[in-house]
C-alpha cells in the first residue's frame, strides 16, 4: 500500500513536473510560435482585450452624460477618457481584429504553407502589443492627448509609434504573401474576396500608417524638447487624430467586405455575382486612401453661385461618397443574392450582415458630417459615427470567427448562441450610436460630459447610449467564453 | 494495396524578399512623403520677411543665424547615388556568379552607407543647433533623423546580405535585388528631403 501510495506520489510529483513543463513548453510555443493561425489568434485577443476595456470607458462616459451637471470623474481626465476610448478602439482593436483574421485564414486561401514572414508578422504583434500596453499605462497615469504627466505623454506617442510600426509589419506579411506566395496557377484574380480584400487592406495600410508614424515622430521629438511647434500635450490630438480617426478606420476595416462576401457565398448560389461584387466593392472602397494620404477633409459648402456649389461637391462626393458605394454595392449583391435563394439562418450570415450594415450607416454619417452647414462638427454626431463604424465592425469580426471557427480552432461555435450574439450586437451598436446621431444636431459637444442644454430629453439620449454599450459589453464578454471554453473531448479522442 | 497520397497544394512562393522589400520600400517612401508634406505645411504657414540682399520676400522659416552646410549635404546626395550604382554591381555580380565581386560590392555599399550616416553627422555638428531652439530646428532633427534611422536599417540590410553571401548563399538572388531596391528606395526618399530641406529650405 505504502509502496503505491509512494508509487502513485511519485506518479504524481511526475505528472505535474510534466503538466509544468507542458505549460511552460506550450507558453514557449506561442511566444516563439511561426504558426499563422497562432499568430492570428494572438492578434484577436489582444484585440479584444483592448474591446472590452474601451467598451468601459464607453459605458463609464455614458453614464457620466446621463447628468449634465455633474461629474464624477475629475474634469481634466474625461478628455483622456475619450482619448482612450478612440485610440483604443481604432488602434487596438479594428486594426489588430481583422490583421488577426487575415494573418490566420489568407495562407489557407490561397494554399501558402504559411504567412511569409513569420517572424516579422510575430514580431509585428509584439511591438502592437508593447506599444498598446504603453498606450494603456501612460493613459491611465495622466498621459495622452492633453495629458499632464510630461513622462507619460512621452510614453504615449511612442506607444502609438510602435502600435502603427507593429501593424505595418504584419501588414507587409500579409500583402506578401497574397502576392508571392499563391499556390501554383492562382492567379490574384481568381484568389477568394476575403484574400482580395486582405490584400487591399495590407496595402492601404502600408501606404497609410508610415504617413501617421511621421506625424507621431514629429509630435514626440517636439514634445520631448522644445514643444514649440506642435501645441505640446493640446496638439497631439490634432496632430496624430488622423491614425485613430476617419478615414483612417475605414483602411482597417477593409476586410469586412470581404467577410461578408465569403459569408455569403458560401451558403448559396450567386456565387460569381457575390464574387465580381466584392472585388469592385473593395477595390471602390480603396479610394479612401487619397483623402488619408492627402490629410485632407473635403466638405461640402452650400454657399455661393451653383459654379461654387459645383466645385465643392465634386471633391466631396469623390473623396466622401465614393468609398460608400463600395460598401453599398457588396450589401446591394449579398441582400440580392439572399433574395434570390433565402438561405438558413446560420451563425455567421447574422453578425455580418449586419455589422457591414452598421458599418454602412457609419460612413453615411461621415458623409452628412462633411456637410458644412449641418454644422455637425466638434459635436457627439462624430462619436456616433466612430461607434457605429467601430461596434459594427466587431459585429463582423465576431462574425469571421464564427465563419472560420474551424480553421481557427478545429471546431464550430454553436449556431443560436453567435446568431443570439449578433442580434444583440446589433441593437447595443444601434443604442450606442443613433441616439447620438440625433443630440449631435441638438449641439451636444463632444469630449465633454457636463454643460450641454438643449430641449429634449437629455437623458433618456444618454441613458439609451449607456445601455448600449452594456449590451455590447455583454456580447462581447459573452463571446470571449464561448470561444475561449476548453474544446470537449470527441470520440476519438477518448482512451 | 497502394495507399494513396493527397499532396497539398503546392505554394509557388516566389520573389518573396523582393516583394517584402518592395512594400516596406513603399512604407518608407510614404513616411518621408509625410513627413516633408508637414515641414511644407509649416514653411509655408511661416510669416513673410525681406530676405537678406532686401531683393525680394521670403518665408521667415529657415532662422537667420543658421547656414545649411551644402557641400556635405550634397556630398551625402552622391553617396548616395552611387551606393545604387554598386548595389546594382553586386546585383550584377551575383548573376554572373563572381563572388569575390559580389562581397566587395557589398562592402562598398556598407561602406558608402555609413559614410552617408557620417555626413548627416558632419551637417549637425557644422550647424550648431539646438534641437529645442525652435519650430525649424525641431522640425528639421526629426525628419533628417529618421532619414539618418532609416539610411542605418539600409546598411543592416548590406551586412546582413554580405554575410549570406559569405555564407555560401550566393545563388540566392532576389536578395540582391531587393538589397539593390531598398537602397534605390531610400537615395528617392533622401532626394526628396535633400530637395526640399536643403536645397529650397
Amino acid at each position: 500500500m505504502t509502496a503505491l501510495e509512494a508509487s502513485s506520489a511519485v506518479n504524481s510529483n511526475s505528472s505535474q513536473t510534466n503538466g509544468s513543463q507542458n505549460l511552460v513548453g506550450e507558453m514557449a510555443t506561442w511566444i516563439t510560435t511561426t504558426d499563422h493561425k497562432r499568430i492570428g489568434r494572438l492578434f484577436l485577443r489582444g484585440g479584444f482585450v483592448w474591446l472590452i476595456s474601451v467598451i468601459g470607458v464607453g459605458f463609464a462616459l455614458g453614464i457620466e452624460r446621463i447628468d449634465s451637471g455633474s461629474s464624477f470623474f475629475p474634469a481634466d481626465s474625461i478628455v483622456q477618457l475619450f482619448s482612450y476610448f478612440r485610440t483604443g478602439l481604432a488602434l487596438g482593436v479594428l486594426a489588430p481584429l481583422f490583421i488577426g483574421v487575415s494573418i490566420a485564414i489568407v495562407p489557407l486561401q490561397i494554399g501558402a504553407r504559411a504567412i511569409s514572414f513569420a517572424r516579422m508578422s510575430l514580431f509585428g504583434f509584439y511591438l502592437w502589443m508593447l506599444g498598446s500596453v504603453m498606450v494603456m499605462v501612460s493613459i491611465i497615469d495622466n498621459g495622452g492627448p492633453f495629458g499632464g504627466n510630461r513622462r507619460m505623454v512621452d510614453a504615449y506617442l511612442l506607444g502609438v509609434g510602435l502600435v502603427l510600426i507593429g501593424l505595418l509589419a504584419a501588414a507587409i506579411s500579409v500583402a506578401s504573401t497574397v502576392i508571392s506566395a499563391r499556390s501554383t496557377g492562382l492567379v490574384i484574380s481568381e484568389i477568394p474576396v476575403f484574400s482580395w480584400s486582405a490584400l487591399i487592406g495590407a496595402v492601404g495600410l502600408i501606404l497609410t500608417l508610415p504617413i501617421q508614424l511621421g506625424s507621431v515622430i514629429y509630435a514626440a521629438v517636439d514634445h520631448h524638447y522644445g514643444r514649440l511647434a506642435f501645441g505640446g500635450n493640446y496638439g497631439i490630438d490634432k496632430w496624430i487624430g488622423g491614425a485613430i480617426g476617419q478615414p483612417q478606420t475605414f483602411i482597417f476595416i477593409i476586410p469586412v467586405l470581404g467577410v461578408l462576401a465569403e459569408v455569403i457565398a458560401s451558403h448559396g448560389p450567386r456565387r460569381q455575382l457575390i464574387r465580381t461584387g466584392g472585388f469592385v466593392g473593395v477595390g471602390i472602397l480603396s479610394t479612401v486612401l487619397f483623402g488619408v494620404v492627402t490629410r485632407t477633409e473635403h466638405l461640402f459648402e452650400w454657399s455661393g453661385s451653383l459654379g461654387d456649389k459645383i466645385t465643392s461637391a465634386i471633391p466631396y462626393a469623390l473623396f466622401n461618397l465614393l468609398p460608400i458605394l463600395g460598401v453599398f454595392i457588396v450589401l446591394a449583391v449579398s441582400l440580392l443574392a439572399l433574395k434570390t435563394n433565402p438561405p438558413r439562418l446560420n451563425a455567421p450570415l447574422v453578425p455580418a450582415l449586419l455589422g457591414v450594415g452598421m458599418v454602412f450607416t457609419g460612413m453615411l454619417g461621415y458623409a452628412v458630417q462633411m456637410i458644412a452647414p449641418a454644422d455637425l462638427a466638434g459635436t457627439v454626431f462624430e462619436e456616433g459615427v466612430f461607434v457605429y463604424i467601430g461596434y459594427g465592425a466587431v459585429l463582423v469580426a465576431i462574425g469571421a470567427i464564427a465563419h472560420w471557427s474551424n480553421e481557427l480552432r478545429g471546431r464550430s461555435l454553436p449556431s443560436g448562441v453567435v446568431i443570439g450574439f449578433g442580434i444583440v450586437g446589433f441593437m447595443a451598436t444601434v443604442l450606442a450610436s443613433l441616439p447620438y446621431y440625433i443630440v449631435g444636431f441638438a449641439n451636444q459637444r463632444a469630449n465633454s460630459v457636463t454643460n450641454f442644454e438643449y430641449d429634449g430629453p437629455r437623458a433618456l439620449w444618454n441613458v439609451l447610449v449607456t445601455t448600449g454599450h452594456a449590451l455590447m459589453a455583454i456580447v462581447v464578454l459573452g463571446f470571449s467564453i464561448v470561444i475561449l471554453r476548453p474544446q470537449p473531448l470527441s470520440a476519438k479522442s477518448t482512451p | 494495396m497502394t495507399a494513396t497520397v493527397i499532396s497539398p497544394p503546392r505554394s509557388a512562393a516566389k520573389h518573396q524578399v523582393f516583394v517584402a522589400t518592395a512594400t516596406a520600400g513603399s512604407a518608407v517612401f510614404m513616411l518621408m512623403l509625410g513627413m516633408l508634406s508637414i515641414w511644407l505645411r509649416f514653411r509655408d504657414a511661416a510669416p513673410l520677411r525681406e530676405s537678406s540682399n532686401g531683393t525680394k520676400m521670403i518665408r521667415d522659416w529657415l532662422p537667420v543665424n543658421i547656414a545649411i552646410p551644402e557641400v556635405a549635404t550634397n556630398t551625402t546626395l552622391i553617396t548616395l547615388v552611387m551606393t545604387c550604382v554598386i548595389a546594382q554591381w553586386a546585383v550584377y555580380a551575383t548573376r554572373r556568379s563572381d563572388s569575390s565581386h559580389t562581397y566587395l560590392a557589398l562592402a562598398i555599399v556598407a561602406v558608402l552607407g555609413i559614410a552617408a550616416i557620417n555626413a548627416q553627422i558632419a551637417v549637425y555638428v557644422q550647424m550648431e543647433m539646438g534641437i529645442a531652439d525652435g519650430a525649424y530646428q525641431t522640425l528639421f532633427y526629426a525628419i533628417t533623423g529618421t532619414m539618418t534611422a532609416l539610411l542605418a536599417s539600409g546598411v543592416v540590410f548590406s551586412l546582413v546580405a554580405l554575410f549570406r553571401a559569405l555564407a555560401g548563399r550566393l545563388s540566392d538572388r532576389q536578395v540582391m535585388s531587393a538589397h539593390a531596391l531598398y537602397w534605390y528606395v531610400l537615395t528617392a526618399a533622401f532626394s526628396a528631403m535633400w530637395f526640399i530641406v536643403y536645397v529650397q529650405k
